[in-house]
């Protein structure tokens, strides 16, 4: 589920910036440090995904505000809600997906917001104030959002493979598919393919998707743990499911790769600011999370790690490139045709986890 | 040498330390994992201790079985590849000179310096398609084609173009991978049998008529055991459960125990049957030192030196 540039982009990239930023996902924890003797107290501790905020962000943060900012990086969500479940960490602002946080909610791991410390909520767009996951947004704030798709090399397939059959039920690319590991989104995209909702709870229709995959392994050539795009832009892989911000990144420097959402509709995935029930530093959290829907900070955000921005201030901000781009702002229909994963239940997650073992076992 | 009893106090502060790191950091959180393998999630979040066998019973069913059993023989594939390639690897360091030695050591334990993690990533770039194997190759085969070229032969009349090979995501590059990493574990102890080795003996069969050959399975190999049985076990427990190899270099169908397990902990969010199966790894590997221990035993009454 990392959607960001992790580790394995260092290989084919070690002169490149993420060499700086990868490091962060070995375990160094980045510090800036407040410039003003008269800093508040409390440092912003802040649990990010790798390369997934702009460059100078925290430092202005902390010049505007005297407020210093801790990160600590997570490479997907299950792993940050397994550090939090053990209690020991103490983050003040979060960035969890929208199928964990219904499940952090109802384990009591994040607390309400105070709306009325983040007046900047007026930036955002409108359609992203209720949401299905999070109702009247109570619980958290939308920082990023996107799709999953299909991530191809154009001179390797014949006209747009713009169907999951693609990667699931063809040997047109045998040997040169990814699928994400993930598991609900393995299955989840195999579901939408054979016509089911991507949130089936059924457990036929969900073993006909691992039936499915099954059958295609010996096509697919790795399970990607979201390094989908280093496969493709190394040429391990000529069709790969990907979020779509990885290969919007790798579309800048390779122009052979291109980027399309299937027919049948892809995941629509988002991602949000939350503050832990254990949070230490509440108001400066707060704070943090305010300065990021500010305009400007939002639009340097968005301008470097190119994801949509549900920030209408900081969208409008943005060129015309960034805000024509179907690859990062799909098409109505396209949206139309997706869904957001859900978080389906304890028991449904238990059932899909072990057909994905089985899967792997295979 | 004092007796420990006759200088009590300084025994107990020597030993209060590791005491306390042992009981603090290994025995505690083991037996908290321990009783999540007995327990039922019972919530999102919340773990009932109601000792059932329910995460045993499943962790048995045919499925995780079969990892274990992929699990099992990887490692063992791992383990007997070390075995013949450390070996000779260990001869060579005992008989070269004692300034070359320690060189030699050095060699052998300066991978452990560099992080798994780097060395994993680095195995990738070698690897992989546009790797250095693949293109080391592809140059070789582009250029001896252009010399070819000059007697006629040239334009991949006899030698191809290059198929780069997939050396990459299956489970050769996993074993590739184990192999790399756990070959000093496997060098060191054998390093340490056969320097104890009395070079009379090696003398004396030579001397009596036999070949290198012979000297070697009959003298050198028996002499060596309690070393490559060290070797044995020291490389098959990490590698049969090891996590980061199959993760990065695996493909498909690469998966093993460890990788169940991290799942249960983190995307099936299923503590007590991750803990379930990180036990039956752990009971298993009790087993095997316990074999150890008794073949141990048998050798030192027959051998008292």
């Amino acid at each position: 589920m990392n959607r960001k540039r992790g580790m394995p982009g260092l290989i084919g990239a070690l002169s490149r910036r993420q060499f700086v930023t990868g490091a962060a996902a070995v375990g160094l924890t980045l510090t800036a440090k407040p410039k003003f003797a008269s800093a508040q107290a409390g440092n912003v501790v802040f649990a990010n995904w790798d390369t997934y905020i702009g460059e100078t962000t925290l430092a202005d943060f902390t010049e505007e505000t005297g407020i210093g900012v801790t990160v600590d990086t997570f490479a997907d969500v299950s792993e940050l809600f397994a550090k939090m479940r053990g209690g020991n960490v103490a983050y003040d602002v979060i960035v969890p997906s929208n199928d964990w946080l219904p499940r952090m909610i109802a384990a009591n791991m994040v607390q309400e917001l105070d709306h009325s410390k983040i007046p900047n909520m007026s930036n955002l767009f409108p359609r992203f104030m209720d949401e299905p996951f999070d109702p009247g947004r109570k619980y958290s704030l939308p920082y990023m959002w996107g799709t999953v798709g299909i991530g191809y090399r154009k001179s390797a397939v014949s006209g747009v493979p713009d169907s999951w059959k693609v990667l699931y039920d063809s040997d047109e690319h045998a040997g040169k598919i990814a699928l994400l590991s993930d598991c609900g989104t393995m299955l989840g995209c195999a579901l939408k393919y054979l016509g089911y909702s991507l949130n089936s709870t059924d457990k036929a229709e969900n073993e006909a998707a691992a039936e499915l995959i099954i059958k295609q392994k010996k096509n697919i050539k790795a399970f990607a743990e979201d390094n989908g795009q280093d496969l493709l832009a190394a040429g391990e892989v000529d069709v790969t499911m990907e979020y779509n911000g990885d290969i919007v990144q790798l579309m800048t420097e390779d122009d052979d790769v291109d980027y399309v959402v299937p027919k049948e509709g892809g995941i629509l995935w988002e991602d949000v600011l939350a503050i832990p029930a254990n949070a230490k530093n509440v108001d400066n959290a707060h704070a943090f999370i305010n300065y990021i829907h500010a305009a400007e900070p939002n639009q340097l955000i968005t301008d470097y790690i190119q994801y949509a921005t549900p920030n209408k201030a900081g969208y409008e901000l943005m060129d015309e490139d960034y805000r024509n781009n179907p690859d990062i702002f799909p098409p109505e229909d396209v949206v139309e045709a997706s869904e957001y994963a859900e978080y389906l239940g304890e028991e449904v997650t238990q059932m899909r986890e072990a057909l994905c073992t089985k899967i792997n076992a295979a | 040498m004092e007796n420990w009893k006759s200088s009590a106090r300084a025994f107990w502060v020597s030993m209060a330390p590791p005491t306390f790191w042992l009981v603090a950091f290994f025995i505690i959180p083991l037996s908290l994992i321990w009783l999540y393998s007995f327990s039922s999630k019972t919530g999102i979040v919340e773990i009932t201790l109601d000792w059932n066998l329910r995460q045993y019973a499943r962790a048995l069913e045919p499925v995780y079985l079969g990892i274990f059993w992929k699990s099992i023989w990887m490692a063992a594939a791992t383990t007997a590849i070390c075995v013949v390639v450390a070996f000779p690897v260990a001869i060579a360091i005992v008989f070269s000179k004692p300034t070359m030695r320690m060189w030699l050591l050095l060699l052998v334990i300066l991978p452990f310096w560099t992080n798994l993690l780097i060395r994993t990533y680095a195995l990738i770039a070698v690897l992989r398609t546009n790797g250095f194997i693949n293109n080391g190759l592809d140059w070789l085969v582009t250029h001896a084609d252009w010399l070819l070229s000059f007697v006629g032969l040239g334009d991949n009349m006899l030698i191809g173009p290059y198929r780069p090979m997939a050396l990459l995501y299956n489970n050769t590059a996993v074993i590739f991978g184990l192999v790399y990493v756990h070959l000093p574990f496997m060098v060191l102890p054998l390093y340490a049998a056969l320097d104890r080795l009395d070079r009379s003996y090696l003398e004396a069969s030579l001397d009596l008529g036999a070949g290198h050959f012979r000297t070697f399975f009959l003298i050198v190999v028996p002499l060596a055991l309690p070393g490559i049985a060290s070797g044995v076990i020291i490389t098959f427990i990490p590698a049969m459960g090891s996590y980061l190899t199959p993760d990065l270099l695996g493909g498909t169908d690469s998966y093993m125990i460890a990788n169940v397990i991290a799942s249960q902990f983190k995307q099936a969010n299923n503590w007590p049957f991750g803990a379930a199966l990180s036990f039956l790894l752990m009971y298993a590997t009790f087993f095997a030192l316990a074999i150890r221990a008794v073949l141990m035993r048998k050798e030192g009454r027959g051998d008292r030196r």
